[in-house]
């Protein structure tokens, strides 16, 4: 086996068995969209309205719930000093453990939102592009969170240090993700905004694992 | 003779100690003379009406505001790739000051929108981004706190600081998109006729060079206590030995 496809297997191994917790980010995601009618009113065209950015919202908030996993269990019983001297480069690594992170945290959170939407009264034409527009946006959250927890691997109670740094990277992202959503929800074009939502995520694959393999270099110094 | 030279922190204190007076009292002259005549002595604005004044405090915190994170941004880069370590201190003496900055102006917006704007706040793109600038400078002096290791914790902080000037730069567009706002275009601008009328803006030239001064003031002061308490904690740690 290619140390690629070793090194994703052992990631997906790991998140998956009892105490990995990949279930968590999907059950958080479940209590806050359902949390939302209790705040603002079962009232359903209020409802259809904000489902789009409650969605979005939501999703973006999961996906942090599980970012302390992402390094902090490797780094801190030496995995990861293992892992940095194998011959595989440490922006590699990082790419392939935030993809390993979308896959058990992002893509089950796809899966579940046209369910959740159904609930909050999405209208009709939108349910194709919420699904569209997670999946294109997600994995941006992944490693946009692989720098925010790289930068706080070594942290003592690092978990809310890791929301104040990563939240505000999520907002282009937030931004036309739910855009998308809405434009289609309104009957509008939602091209425009899905194609920068798609731009940022290209943007933040290429060049997030460089952010977040240089913090990583810096801990372990 | 080059800037590099400043880099040795004994070369820069006894600079800095020389250039602070002169810093300080020319920001307090350019200030209280900006405001001073801005407030008494320049007429009322025909549809805004004495609101005007504001001018003289909102747009120099806000182009400090802005300008504060990228001598941080340029700062962390220094460091990255020189390891100075007056750059690094510097870039983390500017934060509190740019983050004050940025309150200031998003307060004195705010004082000014309520008669103008009918409103407080209005999510428009300007503000929104303020209101971003203002997370972005509190996660970074967060981290910087939460380090122990005064090398790690630089070095961190200037990561965040790339990514944070990308990410700053991208939610401020990524806005425009999503709201088209109700903020005037700029008061300023070489290249456009759109800047405000002469009578205000010799004024707020002056006060705008005084917050520029305050701010260069500042910054020397916070960045020669930074150096002074990194001083007594070797000192200290060398006692302890």
């Amino acid at each position: 086996m290619s140390p690629t496809l070793a090194l994703l297997a052992r990631e997906l191994r790991l998140s998956l068995r009892s105490g990995g917790g990949a279930g968590l980010g999907l059950a958080f995601f479940l209590i806050v969209v359902l949390l939302v009618p209790f705040g603002v009113g079962p009232v359903p065209s209020l409802l259809a309205q904000i489902a789009p950015g409650t969605l979005w919202v939501a999703a973006l908030l999961a996906t942090l719930l599980s970012l302390d996993r992402l390094f902090q269990a490797d780094f801190e019983d030496g995995t990861l000093d293992i892992l940095t001297l194998s011959p595989m480069p440490l922006e590699g690594l990082v790419a392939i453990k935030a993809f390993a992170h979308w896959l058990t945290t992002g893509l089950p959170l796809i899966v579940a939102a046209p369910v959740l939407a159904l609930t909050l009264n999405l209208p009709d034409p939108a349910f194709f592009w919420l699904v569209t527009s997670l999946a294109a946006g997600t994995p941006a959250l992944n490693f946009l969170g692989a720098i925010g927890a790289s930068l706080t691997v070594g942290i003592r109670r690092g978990g809310l240090l890791l929301s104040l740094l990563v939240l505000p990277l999520y907002i282009p992202t937030l931004i036309f993700g739910a855009s998308a959503v809405s434009a289609a929800a309104d009957g509008a074009d939602p091209m425009p905004a899905f194609l920068l939502l798609a731009g940022i995520t290209l943007f933040t694959l290429a060049l997030t694992p460089f952010a977040a393999a240089a913090a990583l270099r810096m801990h372990m110094r | 003779m080059s800037i590099w030279e400043f880099a040795n922190p004994v070369r820069f204190m006894r600079f800095s100690g020389k250039l602070l007076p002169y810093f300080s009292v020319s920001a307090a002259l350019l200030i209280v003379t900006g405001l001073i005549w801005g407030f008494f002595f320049t007429p009322e604005a025909d549809q805004f009406g004495s609101t005007v004044k504001i001018i003289y405090i909102h747009v120099p915190t806000a182009m400090l505001a802005i300008n504060a994170w990228v001598m941080m941004f340029v700062a962390s880069l220094i460091w990255l790739i020189r390891r100075h370590h007056v750059s690094a201190l510097a870039a983390k003496a500017a934060a509190p000051i740019g983050a004050v900055m940025t309150v200031v102006a998003i307060l004195t917006g705010a004082i000014w929108g309520q008669p103008m704007w009918g409103t407080y706040w209005a999510w428009d793109p300007r503000l929104t981004s303020f209101l971003v600038l203002f997370i972005f400078y509190l996660g970074y002096m967060a981290l910087w706190t939460a380090i122990e290791e005064e090398d790690k914790a630089a070095d961190l902080t200037s990561v965040l600081a790339m990514v944070g000037t990308v990410f700053a730069v991208l939610s401020r567009y990524a806005v425009n998109f999503w709201n088209q706002g109700l903020h005037q275009g700029a008061s300023l601008s070489l290249d456009k006729e759109e800047h405000v009328a002469d009578v205000y803006y010799l004024p707020l030239l002056v006060a705008i060079g005084g917050f520029v001064l305050l701010f260069i003031a500042l910054l020397l002061l916070r960045t020669r206590t930074e150096i002074r308490n990194r001083r007594i904690r070797a000192l200290q740690a060398r006692e302890a030995r």
